[in-house]
């Protein structure tokens, strides 16, 4: 696969503040590629550097294995399709989409045919002589997307493109940008806080948090593989248990947590490391006895049926709540019961703990039940 | 956007009863009365002569009131024109800078304001006359040998009106520039439009309503400042207002003088509603 874009120790300051730290990831050629994070996590303000809004304070961007530090957003090979839309307000719905095209002298017959084609691209032919306040939101939105595509970019970037609308209207959006990305083969950078639209849609998908990239991965490496509590917790919905490695055999890890014993698989992991373990709902599952390796065990809280699946709150001794989801049909303990809690161990993911999750290591010594 | 509570406190026609009896007795009374009496004939000793009479708007049409009328115009039109060459920049620099600079550029807008308008229009003619500070200075670096004659001359008066006026262009074209959505200038950027290609394109286009706005607000006043003329002009540069001025004064024939201010308010009508008529927002000229 070609780089197109190469993101190199990237930095952004804003006076003291910090938004992207020493960021670091290569977008390839024809890829669908999202940023998603939180508000603030820095990934409007990566994609703004992209597009040459904002220069980096450190490191550099390339595109196409060239620099373009030094060039000006009218001379980089990319386009921009952004949040508010920002279609010219007094200018016609041709003359939005024509205006790249006026910029760079293209002949008037060629513009011409080239909206024509943008406007059947996105279903909005017979709307050339409207003005932007005439249109509904979702029509904005693909006046927008064929004003940057007619350009020709190499990249688009689009800065959550369907925060505005609907989600009758966004479900269906994501669908169309899906299939015109398949269909054109150019690499579309999306940045977006919701993390469905980014498992939806995305060839791979860059979490964010705090201006530091997270995690690098394809929807499914993400779902079942998350490297951090954060990704964890921010991807789909998951328990996340502290535990102490207590010993490893072979490539099975015991741990302690602070309720019962549980086992996860190694990965170098050492003895007494603090670890956290993340498991998806719909992985644990119920036994009345207790099952090799494992002594967790709670109080069934409630049931609650939705439709294809049953979700299950079972509180543990300790008081934390941990969410089970089983299909429906499936036996289940009866509310009020004792219950002991298992799972493969290819299903769940031990993770380091991290710098923000030291304040755990100090209560666990505390508690002091580990030995 | 959510409705304030409204505040139960006082009934409307308690609350309202001030302001309308403000503008019925200061506003609304005067302009019946000068429509009236525009109407009116005048005696010989210069009272009013209570009888329907058409003669007022009939002398305004002599060859020496249009050729005030023109200069009238011509004074205005200049004056409008360097309001916005010279505000332009000023208001599209403020809107752009940071809160500091706002503050301070929009002070420098204001507290000159704070000065009785006279008072910095004798300032003016203390600048300008032939014994003036800028004649001084001219002839101590012999650049010239003769004081020019830069006082009661047309120039002087547009100098003066400008600066009277400018304001009244700065504030909408400030309005109407921090309006402007940033994102559009990105965007065009984005798609190739050089930063002059941008200007002309999206911001000026855009902001228009700001200029027509400021160029009413700088327009009509510029018709009728008649202290400016006095003070600026001499007696060479008589405007509409000079001429009403005179009637209700000098000549004490107020009919003809209401006849002129009249017409003067039926221009002024004429150019708001062209002004909403293009687009503007009547709101945005700060009068209703």
């Amino acid at each position: 696969m070609k780089p197109m874009v190469e993101i190199k120790n990237v930095n952004k300051k804003y006076g003291e503040n910090h938004v992207v730290k020493d960021m670091n990831f290569t977008i390839y050629d024809g890829e669908f590629l999202t940023m998603l994070g939180p508000s603030g996590c820095g990934k409007t303000t990566t994609l703004r550097m992209i597009a040459g809004f904002e220069e980096p304070t450190g490191g550099s961007i390339l595109v196409e294995g060239e620099s373009i530090e030094e060039k000006e957003p009218y001379d980089r090979n990319v386009n921009t399709v952004f949040q508010s839309y920002a279609l010219f307000p007094h200018k016609t719905i041709y003359d939005n989409i024509a205006f790249g095209l006026k910029m760079k002298k293209v002949k008037k017959p060629e513009i011409k045919e080239r909206v024509t084609e943008m406007l059947s691209m996105v279903q909005l032919e017979g709307f050339e002589k409207r003005m932007p306040s005439q249109l509904s939101g979702g029509q904005k939105q693909r006046v927008a997307i064929a004003r940057a595509l007619i350009n020709r970019p190499k990249v688009l970037l689009l800065d959550e493109p369907l925060g505005a609308l609907d989600l009758k209207l966004r479900k269906q959006m994501q669908i169309e940008l899906k299939r015109l990305q398949k269909k054109l083969g150019i690499t579309f950078v999306y940045v977006t806080h919701d993390q469905e639209e980014a498992l939806t849609m995305s060839d791979r998908i860059a979490i964010m948090n705090g201006g530091v990239l997270e995690q690098l991965g394809t929807p499914d490496d993400i779902y079942e593989h998350p490297k951090s509590k954060f990704v964890a917790d921010f991807i789909g919905e998951s328990n996340v248990l502290e535990a102490i490695v207590a010993s490893i055999e072979d490539e099975k890890l015991i741990l302690n947590t602070e309720t019962g014993k549980v086992i996860g698989k190694n990965a170098d992991f050492q003895k007494d490391e603090v670890v956290c373990i993340s498991v998806r709902p719909e992985k644990i599952r119920f036994s009345e006895t207790e099952v090799k390796g494992f002594s967790l065990a709670g109080v069934v809280k409630e049931h609650i049926y939705v439709g294809s699946f049953v979700k299950s709150i079972v509180v543990l001794p300790n008081g934390h709540e941990i969410k089970i989801n089983r299909l429906a049909g499936d036996s289940l303990p009866p509310v009020a019961s004792v219950t002991h809690l298992y799972w493969d161990i290819n299903q769940i993911t031990v993770m380091h703990s991290k710098e923000h999750q030291n304040y755990m290591l100090i209560q666990n010594i505390d508690l002091g039940g580990y030995q | 956007m959510k409705a304030k509570k409204r505040f139960k406190g006082l009934p409307k026609i308690v609350t309202l009863a001030p302001v309308s009896i403000w503008l019925l007795l200061l506003i609304a009374i005067p302009l019946i009365y000068i429509l009236v009496i525009s109407f009116l004939g005048r005696n010989s000793n210069g009272s009013i002569r209570y009888s329907f009479a058409l003669e007022n708007y009939q002398k305004l049409i002599n060859a020496q009131y249009l050729k005030i009328y023109a200069q009238s115009l011509l004074i205005a039109f200049f004056t409008t024109i360097i309001s916005i060459l010279l505000s332009y920049p000023f208001a599209y620099h403020m809107a752009g800078g940071s809160k500091t600079k706002k503050v301070i550029m929009m002070l420098l807008v204001i507290v000159p304001f704070w000065t009785n308008s006279l008072i910095r229009l004798y300032g003016w003619k203390t600048i300008l006359g032939s014994e003036g500070i800028l004649n001084g200075l001219l002839m101590k670096t012999h650049l010239i040998q003769q004081p020019l004659q830069l006082l009661f001359t047309m120039p002087a008066v547009i100098l003066g009106m400008v600066y009277t006026l400018i304001p009244f262009m700065i504030l909408p074209l400030y309005a109407s520039v921090e309006k402007l959505d940033h994102s559009l200038l990105e965007a065009a950027s984005d798609l190739g439009a050089k930063r002059y290609h941008a200007f002309l394109q999206i911001t000026l286009p855009l902001t228009l309503p700001g200029i027509f706005a400021g160029s009413i607000m700088v327009f009509i006043p510029a018709l009728g400042y008649f202290f400016v003329s006095d003070l600026l002009g001499g007696g060479n540069n008589m405007l509409i207002g000079n001429l009403i001025k005179n009637q209700f004064n000098i000549s004490q024939n107020w009919p003809l003088g209401a006849a002129l201010s009249i017409v003067l308010i039926a221009v002024t009508i004429l150019l708001v509603k062209l002004y909403t008529k293009v687009g503007g927002n009547i709101d945005d000229l700060g009068v209703a």
